[in-house]
């Protein structure tokens, strides 16, 4: 199944070249796949993904192991940010 | 001892400028910056005085850590009552300004009555006077201070000046230091053109007309406070990277970016304009906008964006004033100019930007109030002919033309500098103003998040996001996650950020430190630079004592229960799309919560024992 993937912030130059202007990734998965193994398979560290939504809606750290992505859906992630 | 202990007041009806100690009791009361000049403003004017007449005053104030070692201690604020509401009004601005003001030996600056020609104060070290202004009139804050460091032979002098706007009575001019750092909210800029006092310029080079009380435990203090902001993700790299214009992605992801006057709540084009798109070569000329961060006098954060623009894009092509360097989009002002009108033009938001900060005008109010003036468009109640051109969603060619107009008072811009509601009110749809108090919104949808409606409804200077800023646990986690439609805890959170961000406001400090900063972090630094006990516990009676104090002065002008509300739009219209879909804003069940957990009555009004607890 597929899911798009969304990187910010410094997060995006981990996408390939041409994903990085609209941080956008269409990745195909396993049904079954969560939060975490999207991390882990884009080689990032847990404790960098500050900020993360699943179609908006906020993932807490303690629950990426358990929230199973459907298909369709939107996975964004940011490193430690913020402004005002 | 971190105060000069010297006060400033200029009356600039009899052209006299006066040396009066501080009151001392007053900051031990209420610290310094916006708490202490509030308390001056309060004992001072009459609550329903006319914001523009000659019986308001205006205060330049310090805190006690301004012009100190500790990190972003630049701050300086002015108070008055702002024109836009009727309400209290404090504004906040960073650069070095504040600190020199410092430097001269003054905490504090009054401003009282109203000079018959335009002037300018001069303040080096302990000498100030009030100086002709005629040549500065009509020009713009850059020229201003270009002109004052010349004709005074002295680069160093940092001035803070009105533009043009001020001068025409834009409702939400903004005073201008250090070219592009603002005093930028509510107005303060034309209560100093009311005053035909065009800027305050100073040059401070006492060594001794302060020191703070304990500099071993200063230094240990501030020290361990700049090792917490580099070592944290937001202050010591997200900040200094991206700016606050990282927001613009992540508040559009989670479904409440407002968009075209509120109509929507997310913005197709929130990613050609957020922060990510400033770091970005443009296709046009290969380079991108954002040149490089800037800080602030003491600051370890460096938050600040300078942008250069694309020389070739149409609002400059032929004006190479505005091919240099300058200060770039923040996200609350890229908001206003892009997303709050549909414009994605990242350029022309720059544009526009620039002019803000040239003649001295809020991008927030401005942005917003070209938002409602498009809706009013669309539904055929404003036309072409009416405002001399095309005022359709997403026109940067339009935003820009306004911009121009509203900057020197010309045409239609005469009408949108009056600012959102005076504009809805005009043509018969004040509805269509998204404002409180008079005062235009921010960068968040409050439907979207719960704790920001309440904030806004409930801000004593009109809607804003820096009263206490509820994105942070609704949407980034700090300290602590709430869910965004949830209302439950959000009156006694907000009313925690409320008064920890009045003694940060006081202090003078920054705001974005509290991203990494806790009172834990902020109470030594205080404590060692101020004499007498300075506890977390009587701090945070302090911002408690001053947000209340605020809100007395907001009842004494005629604001009330009924002025802590939303457009209808917020409370009644769902947002339509996105992760938010369905969600009005639920302050009948927060504001009850809020007066009770604040000491108030159920009219809003602070109880006899609330006010006997607070000293008021």
């Amino acid at each position: 199944m597929k899911i798009t993937l969304k990187l910010f912030a410094s997060l995006s130059l981990r996408l390939p070249a041409e994903a990085r202007s609209s941080h956008c990734l269409e990745l195909e998965v396993d049904p079954g796949t969560t939060v975490l193994d999207v991390i882990l398979r884009m080689g990032l560290q847990s404790a960098e993904c500050a900020i993360v939504l699943v179609d908006g809606v906020w993932v807490a750290t303690g629950d990426r192991a358990t929230k199973v992505l459907e298909a369709g859906q939107a996975l964004a992630i940011w490193p430690p940010v913020a402004g005002g | 001892m971190a105060w000069t202990k010297k006060v400033l007041r200029v009356n600039l009806t009899a052209g006299t400028c006066s040396t009066e100690p501080l009151n001392q009791q007053w900051a031990q009361d209420y610290l310094g910056q916006r708490g202490l000049a509030t308390k001056y403003l309060c004992s001072e004017i009459d609550p329903k005085v006319d914001p523009l007449a000659e019986g308001n005053k205006l205060i330049f104030v310090t805190g006690p850590l301004t012009g100190t070692m500790a990190a972003t201690g630049g701050r300086y604020s002015v108070v008055t009552k702002g024109p836009l509401t009727g309400a209290i009004a404090c504004s906040n601005s960073g650069g070095y300004f504040g600190a020199e003001l410092k430097f001269a030996g003054w905490d504090m600056v009054i401003f009282e009555g109203r000079s018959a020609k335009p002037v300018y104060l001069l303040i080096i070290d302990g000498k100030a006077e009030l100086l002709d202004a005629s040549h500065l009139w009509g020009t713009t804050t850059w020229h201003t201070e270009e002109t004052i460091k010349k004709q005074h032979q002295d680069p160093q002098i940092r001035v803070a000046s009105i533009g043009r706007a001020g001068e025409s009575g834009v409702m939400y001019a903004a005073i201008v230091n250090d070219l592009h750092r603002a005093a930028g909210r509510s107005g303060v800029g034309a209560v100093m053109g009311s005053k035909n006092l065009k800027a305050v310029a100073v040059r401070g080079t006492l060594t001794d007309a302060y020191q703070v009380a304990n500099p071993e435990a200063f230094f240990t203090a501030v020290d361990a406070g700049k090792a917490v902001l580099a070592a944290n993700g937001v202050t010591g790299v997200g900040l200094p990277t991206y700016g606050t214009q990282v927001l613009m992605n992540i508040i559009n992801e989670l479904g409440a970016l407002p968009s075209y006057n509120h109509r929507e709540a997310q913005f197709e084009g929130a990613n050609a304009i957020g922060g990510e798109a400033m770091h970005e070569k443009r296709p046009t000329d290969g380079k991108p906008n954002l040149i490089k961060n800037g800080a602030c006098f003491g600051c370890t954060i460096a938050c600040g964006r300078i942008s250069r623009m694309d020389p070739n894009h149409f609002s400059v092509k032929d004006k190479p004033q505005y091919h240099g360097a300058s200060g770039g989009v923040e996200y609350e002002a890229a908001w206003a100019l892009g997303a709050a009108n549909g414009v994605s033009d990242l350029e022309a938001l720059t544009y526009a930007n620039f002019l803000c900060n040239e003649d001295g005008y809020d991008p927030i109010s401005f942005g917003a109030t070209v938002g409602a003036a498009m809706e009013l468009y669309d539904l055929g109640i404003l036309t072409e002919a009416e405002v001399g051109l095309k005022l359709t969603w997403g026109s940067a060619e339009a935003l820009v033309k306004l911009a121009e107009w509203t900057a020197v008072g010309e045409g239609f811009g005469k009408i949108i500098g009056l600012g959102s509601k005076r504009l809805c009110a005009k043509y018969g749809r004040p509805e269509l103003s998204m404002t409180v108090k008079g005062q235009e919104f921010p960068a968040y949808d409050g439907r979207g998040l719960q704790g920001m409606g309440l904030e806004y409804a409930t801000s004593n200077r009109g809607a804003c996001h820096v009263r206490g800023y509820m994105v942070s646990p609704e949407v980034l986690g700090i300290p602590v996650k709430m869910e965004p439609q949830a209302t439950e805890g959000k009156p006694a959170m907000l009313k925690a950020f409320q008064d920890l961000t009045a003694v940060v406001d006081s202090a003078g400090i920054c705001l974005f430190t509290t991203f990494a900063w806790g009172l834990q972090d902020i109470q030594p630094q205080i404590q060692a630079a101020c004499e007498g006990d300075w506890s977390e516990e009587r701090l945070l009676l302090v911002g408690e004592r001053i947000w209340n104090l605020e809100r007395e002065f907001n009842l004494g002008a005629g604001l009330s229960k009924k002025d802590d509300t939303l457009p209808p739009r917020l409370l009644t219209e769902a947002i339509k799309t996105g992760p938010q879909k369905g969600a009005v804003c639920h302050l009948d069940k927060m504001l009850p919560e809020y007066y009770e957990v604040r000491g108030w009555t159920a009219e809003g009004v602070p109880t006899p024992a609330t006010r006997t607890r607070l000293s008021l």
